[in-house]
């Protein structure tokens, strides 16, 4: 089991006659094709203007409704450019898409908000954006990842950041830990799905055994995610907090990653986690030793 | 992107926000003729520099002067002038370097029968900008919260439809302001929320926020900073961007297309990814070491990303060793070593350099590198190449 990504998933990619949308359209498909020979997940994709082309063999749509009608997706990965993006969000979502999963990095916030807005009113998940996406290995994978770091098994990873995700993920399979599913929730203020949403899906999941979440400096998400741990989580947790060491003001890479007035700072989001049972990795080094002990507490 | 008060209120009053009437000067005389030409008995001279704390702040060349100071003459603004520009205005945000000064704020004074706190900021469980509001003006909003949070008033902006005057009721009579004070409330802050919105702020904060004794609504100090990823919208607004007030490397490092942020300690870092980045800090740090900066070279680094990288890392005198750490995921790490190695020998190192890869292609990244000849310390994973890299600083 897993979620988000199941063997039902069936993806398009928005902006997929840009370099990195191909690129990395092409990718996913060669990772589901490995890993499941008999299924074709990533079937096509948009850029509007350009529809009835193919590019390496994808078909590609002018809009989302039009791929959709043709090929059956109920998944998105987006990577349209920072102006364009909210709206290519709105776009998936109206047209029933279930999962939109946002590459793009830098999107106006104001943008955002509207896209949040919008959302509310329907029953699509984001997820992101500027994140690496979503991968359940062995299925499927809808982002930038590379698969071959992520095993199967009984993990659900939970992450800010992308290539910390990996060294988790890494850190993780060293040491025989799989994952059920591992998503990037992305850095910036305002983001389609939470640390809570995963948390409460990871809970419900029978694939999954334990819960890592990596958080960063900025904003109040770990500390909210460690009070409904308190209350709602059972499976054993384990986490990371990113910038211990960053000053206060200053905006480390993600839009959201800053120290404001005092607040957001590493040292009251770790104590928050440990406060509720959680095992808080100190050094990044040791994530996957963190997952190891927590499981083993609840253990016995 | 952050302005300067100046520029801030010279936008908000173009879109209807009071502000007191002011007049830059950017000379001592100018500061003079500024004083009559306001026509006052009393105006405030404010030295013009983006960090906070300037009324408390003090200058290095001038230990008595503060940075805003009231006079009540042309002469006096004028004395006060000759000792603000040009000199070194040091406050609690400006970090002991301080900030030069280059212009001032001349301001009529107020008359003042209250003073509020008004900031708008996007919340992020919100999913929106919220106002925030508070009767406690001219302290840190974030010490009213800290000390009195029953004082502490919000309201969700409706992204679309503004601050309704239903939610400034709510909020006037929270403040407890009387008829006339919540009239100039109904003018005042859906036009402060509505600029807000339309300049796409990441922060508005007048604090204080004056109400006169005849009950008007004035913007005595205004803070705003706009959202850098919605620049491409706002040209005019990108004019107001004053280099001298950021730090050299990180404008370079921006323009380069890296994410830089300059830190204190003598370690420097070249990292990809922002989390991993910020965690091989924490992991210096963990290890008894000091970062000296923040450095995302982001997704494709190339050669001229990682030797521009390089340049700004080792320009700071304080680096005494360079870590790098690279999980290389699409970005393969082979790729990485050929553009390390090439811009080895392009910066030209004279400190010691510790690598950490893994990821994809690691084993041929890590021959190449073994077999580059080059003075390059090779780690094995993240711990090995924190003590690795604090060693090489304390022998």
């Amino acid at each position: 089991m897993s979620i988000l990504v199941n063997t039902d998933t069936r993806v398009i990619c928005q902006g997929i006659t840009g370099k990195a949308g191909l690129f990395h359209s092409q990718k996913c498909r060669e990772y589901a094709r490995e890993v499941r020979s008999d299924s074709d997940v990533f079937i096509g994709g948009v850029t509007p203007g350009k529809g009835g082309q193919t590019v390496d063999e994808f078909p590609v749509f002018n809009s989302v409704a039009e791929a959709i009608e043709k090929t059956g997706a109920n998944a998105t990965m987006i990577f349209v450019p920072p102006p364009f993006c909210g709206d290519a969000i709105i776009e998936a979502a109206d047209s029933g898409i279930k999962l939109i999963v946002a590459i793009t990095e830098g999107i106006p916030t104001l943008d955002m908000v509207k896209v949040s807005n919008f959302l509310a009113k329907t029953n699509a998940r984001l997820v992101g954006p500027n994140c690496p996406g979503v991968i359940t290995p062995g299925v499927a994978k809808i982002g930038i990842m590379p698969g071959y770091i992520h095993s199967a098994g009984p993990v659900g990873l939970i992450s800010k950041s992308g290539t910390l995700t990996y060294e988790a993920a890494w850190q993780l399979g060293n040491l025989g830990l799989g994952q059920s599913t591992a998503i990037g929730i992305g850095g910036d203020p305002i983001i389609g799905t939470d640390f809570i949403d995963l948390l409460e899906m990871f809970e419900n999941d029978p694939g999954t055994e334990a819960i890592m979440m990596i958080g960063e400096i900025g904003g109040d998400a770990e500390i909210q995610a460690a009070n409904y741990i308190k209350e709602h989580v059972t499976k054993p947790v384990a986490g990371f907090i990113a910038g211990q060491t960053a000053p206060p003001g200053k905006r480390m890479g993600h839009a959201g990653a800053i120290i404001s007035g005092g607040a957001g700072t590493a040292a009251e989001k770790m104590e928050a986690l440990e406060a509720v049972g959680v095992v808080v990795a100190q050094s990044p080094a040791d994530m996957g030793k963190a997952m190891q002990e927590a499981i083993a507490r609840k253990g016995s | 992107m952050k302005i300067h008060e100046y520029q801030a209120k010279e936008l908000l009053k173009a879109a209807g926000v009071t502000v007191p009437d002011g007049i830059i000067a950017k000379s001592a005389d100018e500061a003079a003729a500024a004083f009559d030409k306001l026509g006052g008995s009393l105006a405030v001279v404010k030295a013009q520099i983006h960090a906070g704390g300037r009324g408390k702040g003090r200058f290095k060349e001038q230990p008595e002067q503060p940075g805003v100071v009231l006079v009540r003459s042309a002469d006096e603004a004028r004395k006060n002038a000759a000792l603000m520009l040009g000199n070194t205005l040091v406050t609690i945000q400006t970090g002991e370097e301080g900030k030069q000064v280059n212009t001032l704020l001349v301001e009529a004074g107020l008359d003042i029968a209250q003073e509020l706190y008004a900031g708008v900021v996007v919340d992020r469980a919100a999913g929106g900008p919220v106002l925030i509001m508070s009767s406690e003006g001219g302290t840190e909003i974030e010490e009213v919260a800290h000390n009195s949070p029953e004082k502490i008033l919000n309201c969700n902006i409706d992204a679309g439809h503004g601050l309704q005057a239903g939610q400034v009721r709510k909020v006037s009579h929270g403040l407890g302001l009387d008829a006339a004070a919540m009239g100039s409330a109904q003018k005042f802050l859906p036009k402060l929320a509505k600029f807000f919105n339309d300049n796409d702020c990441t922060q508005v904060e007048i604090n204080p926020l004056v109400v006169t004794g005849s009950g008007e609504f004035v913007a005595l100090d205004a803070k705003v900073a706009f959202d850098d990823n919605a620049m491409f919208r706002h040209k005019e607004l990108r004019e107001l961007r004053d280099l001298s007030e950021e730090d050299e490397s990180e404008v370079k490092a921006g323009d380069a297309g890296l994410s830089y942020v300059k830190l204190e300690g003598t370690i420097g870092c070249l990292v990809n990814g922002a989390g991993l980045a910020m965690s091989t800090m924490d992991l210096i740090k963990h290890h008894g070491g000091e970062p000296a900066n923040f450095l995302d070279v982001g997704g494709g680094a190339n050669v001229e990303q990682v030797t521009e990288a390089f340049r700004i890392i080792l320009a700071d005198d304080n680096v005494k060793a360079v870590l790098v750490n690279i999980f290389g995921g699409i970005m393969k790490c082979d790729v990485i070593v050929e553009a390390l190695l090439l811009a080895y020998d392009q910066v030209g190192f004279t400190v010691p350099l510790v690598v950490r890869l893994e990821g994809t292609n690691v084993e041929k990244a890590r021959t190449m590198l073994a077999e580059s000849g080059k003075d390059i310390i090779a780690a094995t994973d993240l711990t090995d190449a924190a003590q690795k890299v604090v060693a090489s600083i304390s022998v």
